[in-house]
């Protein structure tokens, strides 16, 4: 392959230390190669890792085991190259619409005034122009998730990491960002790990479909490719048969293991 | 419930309770004045003191050293809670070290520190101001130490991912989250203010509303300790609605208690 790698895990393990001094490993063995420009989504059953095995390609977590690459260079603290949108909100709640999307050239040292118009421009990318001097307590869930992605984007982050970024909002509103993340993502085809518990989300989004098994000690399991035409219209790619056969496929998979993870977490329950 | 009955009954009561006051301190009740204005004075008396003051022009220097003790106590205070609960908060070590003398100190009745400070500031203004500072101090320094503490863990990875370096955290992340719950104290942290004046004008002074109702219980005069506690109230509720101007302002990004918490 030509294309440069720009997220690589290998045999990455992630393991934690809980509180009674036993090691519980999260992630076990992982490899996962996203390339330049490519669209990878993560799914796997509640529990299973995903977000962890996020937070390592972003550096705030340290591998157990494995390394973690980043444009062929191993990486060492925070992953610089990164955009990370996350599941909760991350806006600073001090900050308006404006400021929260300009704070990511201010600290780079851009000159506020020219910060505060690139602002206004991505602000108006993602819908939300006359919104800026909101606070993000004013705005609703769907309009603080454009807020925080127009803070990721204004940064041009060579890779984007999403962690189930549009899990808390409506049905519909998920379509919505869906498709504006796939509008905003063709302009330049950033390399993007997009990390969802929906695999139609998934599927609709990117290119390729990774699936991880239940925890602990999660593994990959499987890894499609997607070939649906791009660019993509994700109400209208909902109603192709290879859509259809693609799901069916990969449910078959995942299905078993989101029924594991039900089942551990009930027993996990049981035993409290 | 409209706006105007709600304040009609607000006044109702104020009127009932000033009416029954002087009627049950003046007109005997099956033969007996069941308020003996030996104790209880009389509305009558107490607003004319308070006109007597505000007319011949006393109050006003009263007033002015216990407005100026009480905004020495919190700014001075507040200073110290937010620099010390930045400090502890930032280096769990330090905390952990004066955590016991820190319980220690807040434990204690400021009111028996008064004779120490007037002992060593005098009978001026600074022991008054140190009183103060020893209250509204805890409740800064507490508020900070929070502030700095529970700063969301998602808002401060995402500063991180951004890129902002540890002094950028401190301005853009830290510092807000520290001072809007400082801001959320400020009504208790300015009425302290207020309390430390007061009390160490009562304990010793030579001016302040505190000395003025310390002289008036002195010579038994009711009413004169009435009036001193009317002034002191309607300076109170003044200063407090200062201080909600001064929050609705440094405040605006917060969510209002009736759009629910966010």
């Amino acid at each position: 392959m030509t294309t440069p790698t720009a997220v690589a895990l290998e045999d990455t393990e992630v393991a934690f230390r809980l509180g009674d001094g036993r090691v519980y490993t999260a992630v076990e063995k992982a490899h996962l190669a996203v390339a330049q420009g490519e669209f990878v989504a993560i799914v796997g059953p509640t529990g299973c890792g995903k977000s962890t095995l996020l937070n390592v390609a972003a550096g705030l977590l340290k591998p157990a085991a494995g390394s973690v690459r980043i444009f062929d260079q191993p990486l060492a603290g925070l992953n610089r190259d990164a955009g990370y949108l996350f599941q909760a909100d991350a806006l600073f709640p001090w900050k308006t619409a404006l400021d929260n999307v300009a704070i990511g050239l201010e600290i780079k040292g851009t000159p506020r005034t020219e910060a505060l118009s690139q602002a206004l421009k991505w602000l108006t990318s993602v819908g939300l122009g006359a919104f800026a001097n909101r606070y993000p307590h004013m705005l609703s869930g769907g309009q603080r998730k454009r807020v925080a992605l127009a803070q990721v984007l204004i940064r041009d982050p060579k890779i984007l990491l999403m962690d189930e970024p549009f899990g808390p909002l409506d049905a519909q509103t998920r379509q919505v960002m869906g498709n504006l993340l796939l509008d905003l993502w063709n302009a330049d085809r950033k390399a993007v790990l997009f990390v969802t518990h929906d695999l139609e989300e998934a599927i609709a989004l990117a290119d390729r479909v990774v699936i991880m098994s239940a925890g602990p000690s999660s593994r990959i399991i499987g890894d499609w490719r997607v070939g649906l035409a791009r660019p993509r219209d994700i109400f209208e790619v909902r109603l192709d048969k290879e859509f259809h056969a693609l799901h069916r496929e990969i449910w078959s998979v995942l299905k078993d293991e989101v029924m594991k993870g039900y089942a551990q977490s009930t027993r996990a329950a049981e035993a409290v | 419930m409209s706006r105007p009955t709600l304040f009609a009954l607000q006044v109702l009561v104020a009127v009932v309770g000033i009416v029954l006051w002087q009627v049950l301190s003046t007109v005997p009740v099956f033969g007996k004045i069941l308020l003996p204005p030996f104790f209880f004075s009389n509305p009558f008396d107490v607003f004319s003191q308070i006109v007597k003051w505000f007319a011949s022009g006393v109050i006003w220097k009263h007033l002015g050293i216990t407005l100026a003790e009480s905004i020495l106590a919190f700014v001075i205070g507040s200073l110290g809670g937010v620099l010390v609960g930045f400090w502890f908060a930032r280096q769990p070590l330090v905390a952990a070290v004066f955590d016991p003398y820190v319980k220690m100190v807040n434990a204690l009745p400021r009111v028996v520190l008064a004779p120490i400070f007037a002992l060593w500031l005098g009978l001026g203004i600074w022991s008054k101001v140190a009183l103060g500072v020893t209250l509204v101090f805890f409740i800064v320094f507490f508020n900070v130490y929070q502030g700095v503490k529970e700063v969301s863990r998602t808002v401060l990875d995402n500063g991180r991912m951004l890129g902002m370096s540890e002094r950028q955290l401190m301005q853009h992340v830290y510092w807000p989250s520290a001072l809007s719950w400082m801001f959320s104290s400020l009504h208790t942290s300015v009425g302290f203010a207020v309390v430390g004046a007061v009390v160490g004008e009562y304990l010793g002074s030579a001016a302040g509303l505190g000395y003025l109702i310390q002289q008036a219980e002195g010579v038994f005069d009711v009413a004169g300790v009435f009036a001193g506690m009317f002034v002191l109230s309607a300076f109170v509720i003044l200063i407090d609605f200062g201080v909600t101007l001064v929050e609705r302002r440094l405040l605006v990004w917060r969510p209002t208690a009736s759009d629910g918490r966010g």
